[in-house]
């Protein structure tokens, strides 16, 4: 099954005459993921090197392909109302690449989409991949493989760095996926462990958390009210000094909250083991599997 | 970024909120003109961007002009939290007879502007939330409605059962809520609000913390920045579109995303070593972008080796490389440099940099191992 990708997916990929989206959309394309469609205001009519067929509205796109998601390549300004247009045409999923996007233009877009029924994955995220079936991202696509375990992550090279270990000791992956790492994000920690719990490929998933905001105590928590697959977890950010924006918006230890310590503790508190480095979540994995 | 208490309070009066007159100087003997001009008290409060203040004598009461002169020579030049007190507010004073806190901020779970106010002002909020979370009131607001009347009635009151001081506050929340969503803040806060002997609300302190993101909406605020306030090698990353954090350790760094860089310093950490600071060169590297890393990693003395761990995706490896070649050029770089590039075009970069005598390392837990050694 995997979660929110597949072969089902039919891909718009928003901003696809751009420098990042025309290169991700080749990439997707050569992964195998089915990408029907581009869209770029005023660029309609064209096809791009693949043959895919550009369109001048998320409207025109949706009606002539039947696509089902969409994802984002759009420069900061221009991405809130990408998000919006994509779920306005009816886009059940959306996940937006683009960094940068002002929290203001965030929470206004969320109840927008949230009414039409929309996911959002993002903002600042790698994005999702299903190994083998569809890649919906910038991920490189050859260091996953197929498998049963699902990873959730606020960042994007630790992930690679992560899934890449785990691909090497034999430990294929239902899905991965980048939550993004700015404070305010259409789907969460918590909503994505959700998504797993109720995928019948995932066997266990592996948690790479950072300093910043309570996602992962929460995460804790619902692990310690039943949680029906076994949970690996890394945590980056416990040399990171307070009130710093460690790169991502979202990664900042304020008022002395949101460190990397209390999240481990709170982890080890409901008995998930902490990887120490990113080599050795493999252990743990091939200890709870 | 950060503004000074002196720019907030301009923010907040044009929102309408009750800000007492002020003159920000940077001259001692400037501070009587301002006193006699703003009427005694006064209060001479040192501007910069740390909390604080208080408590590092940065803030002090003046009831005559000669007086305001001789607390603005004491702030003047004092060193808080490691930063030069270089200019101060004069104020004109208000009595206190009761002082609440009042915050806006993004809350992450509702994921919504949130308001926050606590009957217990004038201290460290923080503080409040961990032993008496009781005395404070949080309720997220729905940005396509704004900050409802019936939630402002809700506020106000948990701050004061005076009607008529009540309804003061929640003016002030009005206005502090339309300053924090109009000026793209990320954080809002009024600590204290005070209520005077006669029943008057002010807001005797400002603090604005603006959404870096949002910045380009707003050429007005962004001039406020004070990059003489900030770490200069900070500021430099800024400028090449780097993002940077100094620290203490010997090991510089450069990496590639935000999680990697933590997780590389973290390991560094766990293998007895010290990082020298946080550094991501972003995505869509440039050989341009190495070498201004590279620059701004030499500014510190302290740094002993240097570690560089790429996975590249849409980063480039040879690109990376090429950066590296061209700063042990232009640099003469004399310090070890041990070198992990994962990813895309892995092979070119390795090639690349065959001839030279950077340090391969063959995974990133080898790369913090060298790293460290080289650093001695």
């Amino acid at each position: 099954m995997s979660i929110l990708v597949d072969k089902n997916t039919k891909l718009i990929v928003q901003g696809i005459t751009g420098r990042d989206g025309g290169f991700h959309a080749s990439q997707m394309v050569a992964y195998g993921t089915n990408v029907v469609g581009g869209v770029t205001p005023g660029k309609g009519g064209q096809k791009t090197e693949d043959g895919v067929p550009v369109f001048d509205s998320m409207a025109d796109a949706v009606a002539a392909t039947g696509a089902n998601t969409s994802v984002i390549y759009v420069p900061a300004a221009f991405a809130a109302d990408a998000i919006c247009e994509a779920s306005d045409a009816g886009c059940k999923l959306v996940v937006c690449i683009s960094e940068g996007l002002p929290v203001r233009d965030m929470v206004k877009v969320l109840p927008f989409i949230t009414e039409r029924g929309t996911r959002l994955i993002g903002p600042n995220s790698p994005g999702i991949i299903s190994p083998g079936r569809s890649k919906v991202g910038i991920m490189p696509g050859d260091i996953h493989a197929e498998g049963n375990v699902g990873v959730v992550s606020r960042s994007g090279t630790l992930t690679y760095e992560i899934v890449y270990h785990l691909t090497q000791n034999g430990l294929g992956q239902s899905t991965c996926i980048g939550i993004g790492g700015d404070p305010i994000v259409g789907t969460n920690l918590l909503d994505t462990m959700e998504l797993f719990a109720a995928d019948d490929e995932t066997d266990a998933v592996v948690l790479i958390g950072e300093i910043g905001g309570n996602d992962e105590e929460l995460a804790a928590e619902m692990i310690k009210n039943s949680y029906p697959k076994k949970v690996g977890v890394f945590i980056a950010g416990h040399s990171a000094p307070p009130g710093k924006r460690m790169g991502h918006a979202g990664a900042i230890v304020s008022g002395g909250t949101g460190t990397a310590a209390e999240k481990v503790a709170a982890f080890a508190a409901v008995g998930v083991e902490v990887a120490d480095t990113p080599a050795q979540i493999v252990d743990i994995m091939k200890r709870l599997i | 970024m950060k503004i000074h208490e002196a720019d907030a309070r301009g923010i907040f009066a044009g929102y309408g909120l009750p800000v007492p007159p002020s003159k920000m100087i940077t001259k001692a003997g400037d501070a009587k003109a301002a006193a006699e001009q703003l009427g005694c008290p006064v209060v001479v409060k040192a501007q910069v961007l740390v909390g604080g203040r208080g408590k590092a004598g940065g803030v002090k009461l003046a009831s005559t002009p000669e007086e305001a002169v001789e607390k603005a020579e004491a702030i003047l030049g004092l060193d808080i939290k490691g930063l030069t007190v270089e200019k101060v507010l004069v104020a004109k004073a208000v009595d206190i007879d009761k002082e609440f806190y009042v915050g806006m901020i993004f809350d992450r779970g509702s994921r919504r502007p949130m308001m926050m106010v606590s009957p217990a002002g004038g201290v460290d909020i923080e503080e409040v939330a961990r032993t008496t979370p009781e005395k404070i009131l949080k309720l997220p607001v729905n940005p396509e409605g704004g900050l409802m009347p019936f939630q402002v009635r809700r506020l106000a009151s948990f701050l004061s059962s005076d009607k008529a001081v009540a309804k003061q506050i929640g003016k002030a929340l009005k206005g502090l809520y339309d300053a924090f969503m109009g000026s793209d803040a990320s954080l809002a806060e009024i600590n204290p609000l005070v209520e005077d002997p006669d029943g008057k609300v002010w807001a005797i302190d400002a603090k604005i913390n603006l959404d870096d993101n949002a910045l380009f909406r707003h050429p007005e605020i962004a001039e406020m920045r004070d990059d003489a306030s900030e770490d200069q090698g900070e500021v430099t990353a800024r400028e090449a579109d780097l993002s940077f954090v100094k620290l203490d350790g010997r090991i510089g760094c450069i990496v590639n995303g935000a999680g990697l860089a933590m997780a590389t310093m973290d390991m560094i950490k766990h293998f007895g070593g010290e990082p020298a600071n946080f550094l991501d060169i972003g995505g869509s590297s440039s050989p341009e972008k190495v070498l201004s890393a590279i620059k701004i990693i030499l500014r510190d003395e302290n740094v002993k080796s240097i570690l560089i761990n790429i996975f590249g995706g849409i980063t480039r490896c040879d690109d990376v490389a090429n950066g590296l070649i061209v700063a042990k050029e232009k640099l003469g770089l004399d310090i070890p440099l041990v070198v992990r590039l994962t990813g895309t075009n892995e092979v070119e970069a390795k090639e690349i940099l065959a001839s030279t005598e950077m340090i391969a390392a063959l995974d990133m837990e080898d790369a913090v191992k060298k790293a460290i050694e080289a650093a001695g």
